[in-house]
């Protein structure tokens, strides 16, 4: 059991990694990711929110297939994951300031955030379990941050070299995810796609 | 109204120049057919949740239009979902969770937000059409190139000699990064109206 949950974990996080395999949750990916402290702050926002609407998911599959309208999935899952994000805000805006304060505005850019949906729509078809859920959640966390915080970092010191007119910003990070992703393809096999 | 139609396959394109809706247009591009059935879904959920929008834009109140938006959208996205799964199962099977993913397309909120939220009826639907035309024509672009390096084929018909050794990596995800790369520099390249002329200011500073 343990391990077929590390399995699900590593799995998300590095050999289908969100952003470099699965190309989910691009723009914050091309957007925010100039700056290492700023792609620190989104990557645990991100990872936040995944946790909770991946709970939320696992709780509306069971619910929608009880009362047997599975083709409301989709636009329940929207709805109660734009909501969970509102009630997230709230709860974090009460309980600490300090932490709404660093969160900034990436709080509410999550909700159209295609990592958080894909999660829930991935999970769902995968059939995990509660557990299994949350490590897939937990995993896609991991991985998302960790591939924002690899680029920034190399876009601070792309920041400061010579790149030629045609390449600049869009065209010069998109070479460089794509580096980055067959650097991540060093990771296939490891952990088991259930 | 030609002026809305056009504006999406060049001035603004919105892949290439607005850079919205990269996740699809990276994820299923890996095949012309895959990017062409994709284009096509966004375009039609694009027009119709457009036409919706603009024909009750007054009585959506100003507060809950987000929300409000997202439910007219996600609507349709079922409904095209069911429909591809009714046509070919196995091009259903092919594109997978990305056609569910249209919902959070940015492309889609953003041209209902500044276009379909302000404008009436038919200029909404000449938008969607051209943005989804665009959209598709960025996204047959990257799918023939990547399907021909990596594969050889285009649309499944063997284009190039069978001695060619297909460059595999163009297939996989880190090939899509390098191809979108390729034609975003292309497109640079050629929106530049005077390239030498650029690179003189820039020695002169």
């Amino acid at each position: 059991m343990d391990a077929s949950l590390a399995s699900v974990f590593v799995n998300a996080c590095l050999v289908n990694n969100f952003v470099l395999a699965y190309f989910l949750g691009i723009c914050p990916f091309l957007g925010v990711s100039g700056r290492v402290d700023t792609a620190m702050r989104m990557g645990g926002a991100v990872t936040f929110v995944m946790l909770v609407s991946s709970v939320c998911a696992f709780g509306i599959h069971r619910l929608l297939i009880l009362i047997g309208a599975p083709y409301l999935e989709l636009i329940s899952f929207i709805v109660v994951i734009a909501s969970a994000v509102q009630l997230v805000e709230m709860f974090v805006r009460r309980t600490s300031p300090t932490l709404f304060r660093a969160l900034g505005v990436y709080l509410p850019l999550i909700t159209t955030n295609c990592a958080i949906l894909g999660l829930a729509v991935f999970q769902t078809n995968r059939g995990y379990d509660f557990p299994h859920a949350l490590a897939y959640a937990l995993g896609a966390g991991a991985g998302f941050s960790l591939a924002l915080l690899l680029i920034s970092g190399i876009r601070e010191r792309l920041a400061l070299r010579a790149v030629p007119d045609i390449a600049q910003g869009l065209a010069i990070t998109l070479v460089v995810a794509g580096i980055l992703s067959l650097a991540f393809m060093g990771f296939a096999g490891m952990g088991s796609v259930r | 109204m030609p002026e809305e139609l056009l504006k999406g396959f060049w001035r603004e394109n919105p892949v290439f120049v607005q850079a919205l809706g990269m996740c699809p247009t990276l994820a299923v591009t890996n095949s012309a057919i895959n990017a062409l059935v994709m284009g096509l879904a966004t375009t039609v959920v694009l027009i119709a949740s457009g036409a919706v929008i603009s024909t009750i834009r007054q009585r959506i109140p100003k507060q809950a239009r987000i929300a409000t938006f997202i439910l007219i959208i996600a609507t349709f996205v079922t409904c095209v979902d069911y429909g591809i799964q009714a046509l070919d199962l196995r091009l259903h099977a092919a594109l997978g969770a990305f056609i569910s993913l249209i919902v959070v397309n940015c492309l889609i909120l953003g041209r209902m937000e500044t276009f379909a939220s302000k404008r009436p009826f038919l200029p909404t639907l000449f938008d969607g059409l051209g943005m989804g035309g665009g959209f598709t024509l960025a996204l047959l672009c990257l799918g023939s190139l990547r399907e021909i390096l990596g594969a050889g084929t285009l649309f499944g018909i063997q284009l190039l000699p069978a001695a060619f050794e297909p460059w595999v990596v163009m297939l996989l995800p880190s090939g899509g990064f390098f191809v979108l790369a390729l034609w975003v520099m292309v497109f640079n390249r050629l929106r530049q109206p005077n390239p030498t002329g650029v690179a003189e200011t820039r020695g002169a500073i």
